[in-house]
């Protein structure tokens, strides 16, 4: 099934819209999850160093006073 | 102990009559919108009539699910429910049905009433009122377990809603279509049975789950 | 030697191991959407009475699939949570709702981008788009119930109810929207299914229905792991993790 050439391909059989349509919406849904959830990990991480430097600060001064 | 859960919670549903009334008004309050937005083309409305009339019926026992739980919630009587050697589902059975009294069965009573004013033939006016009287206890059954899962959630109503409305939909499906299937000449007397499947399955398992979600909730 | 299979039903044991299993999974899941894209538009032939249009079939089918399979893969793993009361097997179950909810809409939104040059309507009441509809609306649901309870145990427990009550629904839905549907419309419109499946079309859509699992592991792991960072925020091994990340 060869493609005659590359706007045949994109044209689909006149179904272009619907066909690519569908695949990018998918494209858009799966890298977005994925995006979210780095996104999510990014902000715990900072959330989580940032309690981590606190009770590092707590500790340091409990040994120095 | 079971008859004592359905007799204290009736009650309590006597002592604040108004709840009872506003469960009712507002199936009545529903069901006559529909006319009004649609317009008064009689054929038109006797064939909504059963769809409107059901999902009304969804709705309003849905909105008095609340308070099903959230009243004994607050002043801690749940949990003396919950510490009572009494088995837990047959306690929550109780109250489930108790409420089902106190909003089913108003509904079941009034429906034919306003079908009339859909121009319902007698005929689809039974089956319906046969369908929702089938249907009504298996709404407050599953809405019961919605109802345990939200205890003192805050928004604690629209979740009920989110979480119960797609388990109602065989209900339903199967009650609207009674009542169109008599009209249609097929006879309900499939619909009807299928209710009453739905009805014995959630008797059995529906107390049981929403013993098991207030246990969780309760927690 | 007997495998402890408990070794890795600790949080913490299962985050490095889920962090080696990532790549790995990612790598098979790009290698088989290649594979299975590749197959899809370019091997497959023509079809006859849809010409082009049917290739969403290769991204539609294997969508409706996941949403199906990930919602019983959900079920299971919140009965466990419940059952044993593994923290593990919650959070599990609460990573993979929304990647269950989004096959789910990929596979109604396709659906309806295919209906639209078939059946010139973007939206049919057929039995399963329905009860794909409805399958959204549990998903909705299980996700609203988490976000709304605050203390993590009693949401997975609540979680597990409602997926649990869900997944004892869902043949009893589907049944009762068939026969609504026939009720009504009778079953004049049905899904055009391309005549006879040529054998390439199959492969490409196994391949696609692969790559989609695949997918779901790497999301759904990841995913978990966040989770996991959240939950055990105060135990010491998250600590020392700050330490050096």
């Amino acid at each position: 099934m060869s493609w005659a050439s590359w706007s045949d391909f994109f044209a689909m059989g006149g179904y272009g819209f619907y066909v690519w349509g569908s695949y990018l919406v998918a494209l858009f849904c799966m890298i977005g999850e994925i995006v979210l959830v780095f996104n999510h990990r990014r902000t715990l991480h900072k959330q989580l160093s940032l309690i981590h430097k606190a009770t590092q600060q707590e500790q340091n001064n409990e040994t120095t006073s | 102990m079971f008859l004592w859960v359905i007799q204290r919670d009736l009650l309590l549903a006597m002592r604040q009559r108004a709840d009872v009334l506003t469960t009712l008004f507002f199936f009545i309050i529903v069901v006559s919108l529909f006319p009004l937005g649609v317009g008064p083309e009689i054929n038109m409305l006797r064939a909504m009539a059963p769809g409107v009339m059901w999902v009304a019926a969804l709705l309003a026992s849905m909105l008095s699910l609340e308070r099903m739980f959230s009243s004994d919630y607050l002043d801690g009587t749940l949990e003396q429910m919950l510490l009572s050697p009494q088995p837990l589902s047959l306690v929550v059975l109780g109250k489930v049905l108790a409420h089902w009294l106190v909003t089913g069965v108003p509904l079941v009573l009034i429906a034919p009433v306003l079908g009339i004013q859909f121009n319902l033939p007698m005929d689809a006016l039974l089956v319906l009122t046969a369908s929702l009287l089938l249907g009504t206890p298996v709404l407050s059954l599953i809405g019961a377990i919605g109802a345990a899962l939200t205890l003192g959630l805050r928004g604690g109503g629209v979740l009920v809603s989110l979480l119960v409305l797609p388990l109602y939909i065989p209900v339903l499906i199967f009650g609207a279509g009674a009542v169109e299937a008599s009209s249609v000449g097929l006879g309900a007397s499939t619909h009807l049975s299928l209710l009453g499947a739905f009805l014995l399955a959630s008797l059995v398992f529906a107390p049981w789950a929403t013993a098991a979600a207030l246990r969780i909730s309760m927690e | 030697m007997a495998i402890n299979w408990f070794k890795y039903s600790s949080p913490a044991s299962f985050y490095s191991l889920a962090g080696k299993m990532i790549p790995i999974f990612s790598i098979t899941t790009i290698a088989l959407f290649v594979m299975g894209l590749y197959t899809g538009f370019f091997v497959a032939p023509t079809d006859f009475q849809q010409s082009e249009a049917y290739r969403i079939i290769f991204i539609h089918v294997p969508a409706a699939w996941m949403s199906m399979f990930l919602y019983l893969v959900m079920a299971s793993w919140a009965a466990i949570g419940l059952a044993f009361n593994t923290r593990l097997s919650s959070m599990i179950a609460t990573a993979i709702a929304p990647t269950g909810a989004m096959f789910t809409f990929l596979a109604l939104w396709t659906g309806a981008l295919w209906g639209k040059p078939m059946w010139g309507t973007w939206w049919v009441w057929d039995a399963r788009l329905t009860s794909e509809l409805i399958l959204l609306f549990l998903y909705i649901g299980f996700m609203a119930l988490q976000a709304a309870i605050d203390d993590p145990r009693r949401a997975d427990k609540a979680g597990a109810v409602i997926a649990l009550v869900g997944v004892v629904n869902i043949p009893i839905i589907y049944f009762s929207v068939k026969w609504w549907n026939t009720l009504h419309q009778g079953a004049t419109v049905s899904l055009t299914q391309s005549p006879k499946m040529a054998t390439t079309m199959l492969t490409g859509m196994f391949i696609m229905a692969l790559a989609c699992w695949m997918y779901s592991i790497v999301v759904v792991l990841m995913r978990t792991r966040t989770i996991i960072l959240e939950r055990e925020r105060h135990t010491t091994w998250v600590s020392e993790l700050q330490g050096t990340a």
